[in-house]
């Protein structure tokens, strides 16, 4: 059959490929046939879809495409592969959505618990690891393996790495996503926060990191630029260190290999540690790492002036990835977890201030010279305040992570702010900005479809982060201060339940500022459907644009 | 050279950069981790520490399955006020047969690391089945399908296996006999109740949903909760006695 078309042969990647899914789908149905518990079965039969369904693709797209693979280069210009890119763009954007939607419910299961509907897959307790999961590996992750996959071949000036490798990447993990929200709606879940997914879950995605490890790494390689640009150093040092943790966190022996329960191997004080380690860096690796390099390539190209000290930027890069590690015992302040790592973690997440302020001082600087097209580019001033969103929440952490602040902080929602200053303002932000410019470069348009609607969703938008973020200060702060409150005669002044009635219109306000951020990125989807609908095409030139450095 | 010269091997070699962020990132992990599984001062020797029952184990999975956790904390700070609201603040013995630890991030509700033998089972069952018709004020939800919905036994004895594996010291007695010992421990009348407690010394022997027939979902939720910080007796606790 191969030699009768013109003697096209299967690559190493696409028969390879074909076999896996064609065993990963048998073993699945195995698994699905002899499934100890319902969820279980479901997931296995997904997977089984899953695995035929790609076994179908690969062949499909074997018999359609020509002899030859596509070109490394065209007429001395790098043949970019942005399908994948585009790919995980829209992922973006229809995980973010339903990750903020998902956000604003559970809000208003807050402030009106008879929404929680009382059925086992709508409560309060199944919907958060819903939405944590959604908006930071689902949003967020499909934003950083988008623009990861742009950056690093647009400043290494070469193809991205692997024919199917990158589309194994970018449709396995979405797949991952999959797996993990229907679980968690199920029941499904290890319970350590922001590494809920079973032990399937987990092997699955180990497997999917290590390929975007390797297909990101094999681009460096190729590079033609002799340096590797410093967004690139964040992106990978994002990439190996996610890696660690998840198997650091993560080691769990399963009930039965039919069955979606494991227990994880470490137990009581060192899991906590584990946990928190793991958890604070998926914070610092994941949500700041990785989202400083998209500030490191968007700003830069946005303002058209280049990164404003690279040796800040390479002082604050070593800087920020050592200390990091250190901070998460500042999770568990007080607890029974030894004194001494309480105090290490404190220590190092306030030395912390200083890197994440150098990142913030290079990328605001970066500005010098530009700071009129504040004025006249809504997508620039996203950027930019996102910049500084990341600056103001990366001050109050390590003032939160001091000890005596934090036994008032701890446990209240002053916590629940804060993450959302961090995640609204500096990582949506950032995203949003980074899709607004992606999205007419990736589908060649002159730009994009209104800048007036830009300016709608920024401001819309960031009025939702201040309600959001100032109603969870408030109640924190005020249900910290009930809790220790004392009568004259020395007995504990309110009932626990007095200080979440007290509670109840700030989390009527937090909801009112969740749905305006969830209304600014609905009209941040339709400008973008809009763009690439009907917007102009923009004519190549034929000179090579130099990439930005 | 320079040193800003000398940074020019992490830039021109991709895996130069990739080992340095490696040993980078290991060091904090490594200092901060490795200490607390040889340190003796990590764990404190207490008297009454046992691993769970089956129906507490059961119990536990289910406060994990429906996200408990997210708005309970199971961890009691030693701050004065949290002392006065809750008892003792914890110790690091009382859950080191915890896989995982359930000590919690956020007090939506109040902590319930000593809720044991606070309330009464009716109290649990009802409050459980619906939270508002007890405490007006509640922002919980209700869990009524619990008490509909019988507890899977069958391979409960996997479950008992599987956590002596990664370290709790189940005896092979207590996971032959997980079965019963489940059935046993949510009905006084049961013949196997005498040899339950004679496996798990001071265990409560109760029908805690108050409903005949097998073990619900409502009687393995209620059975852990009711032991949640009941193992310790902080009458006999010497503090002075784990400092070293």
């Amino acid at each position: 059959m191969s030699q009768a078309v013109n003697s096209k042969s299967m690559t190493i990647g696409e028969s390879g490929l074909a076999v896996f899914f064609t065993v990963t789908a048998f073993l699945c149905m195995i698994g699905a046939a002899k499934a100890v518990d319902a969820p279980f079965a479901f997931h296995a039969a997904l997977a089984a879809a899953a695995s035929l369904a790609s076994v179908f693709v690969i062949l499909n797209r074997y018999f359609d495409r020509p002899a030859s693979l596509p070109l490394q280069e065209i007429n001395g210009r790098p043949n970019y592969n942005l399908g994948p890119v585009k790919f995980s763009v829209v992922m973006a954007v229809f995980w973010g959505i339903a990750g903020f939607a998902v956000g604003l419910i559970i809000a208003c299961q807050l402030a009106w618990p008879a929404l929680n509907l009382d059925l086992p897959w709508t409560s309060f307790g199944r919907m958060r690891p819903l939405h944590t999961s959604a908006v930071i590996f689902a949003f967020g992750g499909n934003v950083l393996i988008a623009t990861s996959f742009y950056v690093v071949q647009k400043t290494s000036r070469v193809r991205l790495a692997g024919d199917l490798a990158p589309w194994f990447v970018v449709v396995g993990y979405n797949f991952f996503i999959l797996i993990a929200g229907t679980g968690y709606l199920l029941g499904v879940t290890q319970s350590k926060e922001y590494a809920e997914p079973e032990w399937y879950a987990d092997l699955w995605l180990t497997i999917v990191w290590v390929v975007y490890l390797l297909v990101f790494l094999a681009t460096l390689i190729k590079r033609k630029e002799p340096h590797i640009f410093v967004a690139n150093w964040f992106y990978l040092a994002f990439i190996i260190t996610i890696a660690v943790l998840h198997l650091g966190n993560n080691p769990a022996l399963p009930v039965s290999v039919f069955g979606s329960k494991s227990y994880i191997a470490w137990g009581g004080v060192q899991d906590a540690m584990f946990q928190w380690w793991y958890g604070h860096n998926a914070v610092g690796f994941f949500l700041t790492a990785g989202f400083l390099a998209i500030m490191y390539y968007f700003i830069p190209k946005r303002a058209e002036r280049p990164i404003y000290s690279y040796r800040l930027s390479i002082i604050h890069f070593w800087a920020l990835i050592f200390l990091y590690i250190w901070a998460g015992p500042h999770h568990l302040h007080y607890t029974a977890l030894p004194d001494w790592a309480q105090t290490l973690g404190m220590t190092f997440s306030i030395m912390l201030w200083m890197p994440s302020w150098g990142g913030m001082i290079n990328g605001l600087m970066t500005l010098s010279g530009a700071w009129d097209k504040l004025r006249t580019d809504p997508v620039l001033r996203m950027l930019v305040v996102s910049v500084a969103f990341y600056g103001m929440s990366t001050f109050e952490g390590p003032m939160m992570s001091i000890k005596v602040v934090n036994s008032l902080s701890h446990y209240t929602d002053w916590t629940i702010g804060h993450v959302h200053s961090g995640a609204l303002g500096w990582v949506g932000f950032v995203s949003f900005g980074a899709l607004y410019c992606m999205v007419p470069w990736l589908w060649n348009r002159k730009g994009l479809y209104s800048l007036k609607l830009v300016n709608w969703h920024f401001w819309i938008a960031t009025i939702g982060i201040v309600l959001y973020i100032s109603a969870m200060w408030v109640s924190g702060i005020l249900q910290g201060l009930m809790w220790r409150a004392y009568t004259s005669l020395g007995f504990l002044e309110y009932s626990f339940i007095e200080t979440v009635e007290a509670m109840h219109p700030f989390y009527m306000i937090r909801a009112a500022g969740g749905a305006l951020f969830l209304i600014g990125a609905l009209i941040m989807a339709y400008n973008l459907w809009m763009t690439v609908r009907a917007g102009e095409a923009e004519v190549q030139s034929p000179v090579a644009l130099q990439p930005a450095e | 050279m320079s040193f800003w010269t000398r940074h020019h091997i992490f830039e021109k070699n991709s895996i130069i950069l990739v080992i340095g962020i490696l040993a980078v990132v290991a060091i904090g992990g490594l200092v901060e981790i490795i200490p607390l599984f040889y340190l003796k001062s990590t764990i404190e020797v207490v008297d009454g520490i046992r691993p769970y029952t089956p129906l507490e184990l059961t119990g536990r999975n289910i406060y994990i399955r429906e996200g408990c956790y997210l708005c309970h904390s199971q961890m009691i700070r030693p701050l004065r006020d949290e002392v006065e609201r809750y008892g003792h603040f914890s110790l690091a013995a009382e859950s080191m047969y915890d896989h995982p630890f359930q000590w919690g991030s956020k007090r939506t509700g109040p902590d319930l690391a000593r809720v044991g033998a606070k309330y009464s089972d009716e109290w649990h069952v009802t409050h459980l089945t619906n939270p508002r018709s007890i405490v007006p004020q509640s922002v919980m939800p209700g869990y009524a399908f619990l008490a509909g919905t019988e507890v899977d036994a069958t391979n409960i004895a996997d479950h008992l296996r599987t956590n002596r594996m990664v370290g709790v010291p189940y005896t092979d007695d207590q996971i032959a006999n997980a079965v019963a010992d489940l059935k046993a421990q949510a009905d006084p009348d049961d013949a196997g109740a005498d040899a339950f407690a004679k496996r798990y010394p001071k265990a409560v022997v109760r029908n805690f949903d108050g409903k005949a027939g097998a073990p619900t979902e409502m009687d393995a939720l209620i059975a852990y909760l009711q032991m949640l910080g009941t193992l310790v007796d902080f009458k006999l606790y010497n503090e002075k006695a784990n400092l070293r």
